[in-house]
């Protein structure tokens, strides 16, 4: 697919994530509008994984730890055929298969459940070094949050994953700079969270996270012998004006105005 | 004479055993290898070990990582550490997914003796038992520890295995069945039930010989297994007595007193009372002194035996 097409996938995608908030009034768009281009570097030019074989025995393992996000994650999944893009607006509602955070045992195409942040970090390292042990030679990619990267648990796994020497593990950091009570360093700050990646022995990228080409660079660059780290620098909420930057809009749904104003931005006329 | 063994050594050699006889098991650790005794499995399959320093919340999640690559990891350290610093892991990474992960946890309960009340788990089962389809095995000596690793390998999902640290006496044959979920009547008896588990059993049987010596006639049952809890037997031997005491070297709330509260509230009329830690924290001690200090004996077993009788 050429750049000029995965532009304007993007934007579809986008308006697949807010239809599907506005349809189920929950969800997180913020942080699912961040990391679409770092999903769709993933599922459009990097990743070996097969829509009609989701559980493809040498596939690569695709972690979104930030499992909030999964908005930006069913929409991928949806056109890419995993399942039928109908079932995108019965997100969070009782007996979809698409639950508020991603579920392995419901949704195809999802390889590990997520949602209680740093744990999908650090089920992904496990995933890693099972399959160093194996001899598989698939790779595991995980998505984390910056908020996420508060937790204790996000360094237990980044330290694992040096000392396993796991050069198939890829964490991509979706670096918004925002998380549910406003910016990281009014919260809590990370400091330079690459350079700590780096002194925990991963080999360090930085990148304009909404530049797919960019990411995809980062993601193909050869390692060895350690864990990859690309800081994806991206904007919460991006594509909708009015949520971008905008930590208020970590977790809420747009109202009627709201999500027509939305659509309008990312090119869907809604009548009535 | 039957064999007397640390429930944690005879861990480790079943590990190795079952290691194998089946190559997809791996064990994990973290740092506690040599108290674990996992080190045991290590030795023998270097390859197939792996220390996640001293990090339980990662190395749970890790064991569910290893699980969804068709592996079968046993996961250790201490009872504490595994199912209270790592619990939420368990719970959403494993217990949720019904991933196929074993944690033998070692060191479990007043039988830790000297560290004291911060290493003395006795609230394990109770956080263990209340996550759908977690399967809870307590040994109570060498050979049941070994059929409990063998048995947790055939499960298709998480199991927890309680391993004491104490050297104790084998009171089971290589022909007790050890069937998940199915409790044994170790000795049968018509005027009490006496339910216990793990380290209590010997407590258990020998309150029945003081009974047996006062004209009262005491059942024991050991469950072996606290979930899925047997509730057809605790039902059958509740309606055979009438009277129901249960012993355990765990708090009153959330164990096995609380499993079979569960099974008989409003399907018997039987009398029950609860042998176990009454709703507080341990302290160091050595095991027996322990034992004695908090009522885990033969003797206050029988005592509330007697009591429910009146």
């Amino acid at each position: 697919m050429n750049n000029e097409n995965l532009s304007e996938k993007a934007k579809h995608l986008r308006a697949d994530i807010i239809k599907m908030l506005y349809t189920c009034q929950s969800g997180h768009p913020g942080g699912s509008l961040s990391c679409v281009e770092m999903l769709m570097a993933l599922y459009y030019k990097v990743a070996n994984v097969d829509a009609s074989n989701p559980n493809m025995e040498n596939r690569d393992r695709i972690v979104l730890s930030k499992g909030h996000a999964c908005p930006a994650l069913y929409a991928i999944l949806a056109d890419k055929g995993y399942f039928p893009r109908e079932d995108l607006w019965t997100l969070r509602q009782l007996h979809s298969h698409l639950q508020g955070h991603p579920d392995m045992t419901k949704t195809p195409g999802v390889d590990i459940n997520t949602g209680s942040l740093g744990q999908g970090i650090s089920i992904a390292m496990g995933l890693a070094l099972a399959a160093k042990y194996k001899k598989a030679d698939y790779k595991v990619y995980t998505i984390i949050g910056d908020g996420e990267s508060q937790e204790g648990l996000v360094w237990e796994a980044a330290m694992a994953a040096a000392h396993y020497k796991l050069d198939n593990f890829v964490v991509m950091l979706d670096h918004n700079g925002l998380q549910i009570d406003g910016s990281n360093d009014e919260v809590m700050s990370l400091g330079d969270v690459t350079a700590k990646f780096k002194a925990f022995g991963f080999e360090c990228f930085k990148v304009d996270g909404h530049d797919i080409d960019a990411i995809t660079e980062a993601l193909k660059a050869p390692v060895s012998g350690k864990p990859k780290f690309i800081c994806c620098e991206t904007a919460k909420g991006k594509g909708v004006s009015f949520m971008e930057n905008n930590f208020g809009w970590h977790g809420k749904a747009p109202n009627k105005d709201e999500y027509t104003a939305a659509m309008k931005e990312l090119g869907v006329t809604i009548n009535g | 004479m039957a064999e007397s063994k640390s429930l944690r050594v005879a861990y480790g050699e079943a590990l190795v055993e079952l290691g194998k006889k089946n190559k997809n098991v791996v064990v994990m650790d973290a740092d506690l290898a040599h108290a674990t005794m996992t080190g045991t499995f290590a030795s023998e399959y270097p390859d197939r070990f792996f220390n996640f320093g001293i990090a339980e919340a990662n190395m749970m999640c890790a064991a569910a990582g290893f699980s969804h690559s068709g592996l079968i990891p046993f996961a250790s350290t201490f009872a504490l550490f595994g199912t209270g610093r790592a619990y939420e892991q368990i719970r959403n990474s494993i217990s949720y997914v019904n991933a196929n992960v074993k944690f033998g946890l070692s060191h479990s309960g007043l039988s830790v003796g000297e560290d004291g009340g911060s290493h003395q788990s006795i609230e394990d089962i109770s956080l263990m038992r209340n996550l759908p389809g977690m399967t809870i095995f307590v040994p109570c000596d060498p050979l049941e520890t070994k059929k409990a690793v063998f048995a947790a390998a055939e499960i298709n999902g998480p199991v927890y295995i309680r391993v004491a640290r104490p050297v104790v006496d084998t009171i089971t044959t290589p022909d007790t069945p050890f069937i998940p979920g199915k409790a044994n009547v170790m000795r049968d008896g018509s005027d009490v039930c006496i339910m216990a588990t793990g380290l209590m059993i010997p407590h258990a049987l020998r309150a029945a010989e003081l009974l047996a010596a006062d004209g009262i006639s005491a059942a024991v049952v050991n469950f072996h297994t606290i979930k899925p809890i047997d509730r057809e037997c605790i039902l059958a031997m509740a309606d055979k007595c009438g009277a129901v005491v249960t012993a355990e070297e765990h708090s009153i709330i959330g164990g096995l007193g609380s499993a079979v509260a569960e099974v008989l509230a409003g399907n018997s009329a039987a009398k029950f009372a609860r042998v176990g830690i009454q709703d507080k924290f341990g302290k160091s001690g050595k095991p027996a002194e322990l034992f004695e200090a908090y009522g885990l004996t033969a003797e206050n077993i029988a005592a509330q035996c007697k009591n429910i009788k009146k």
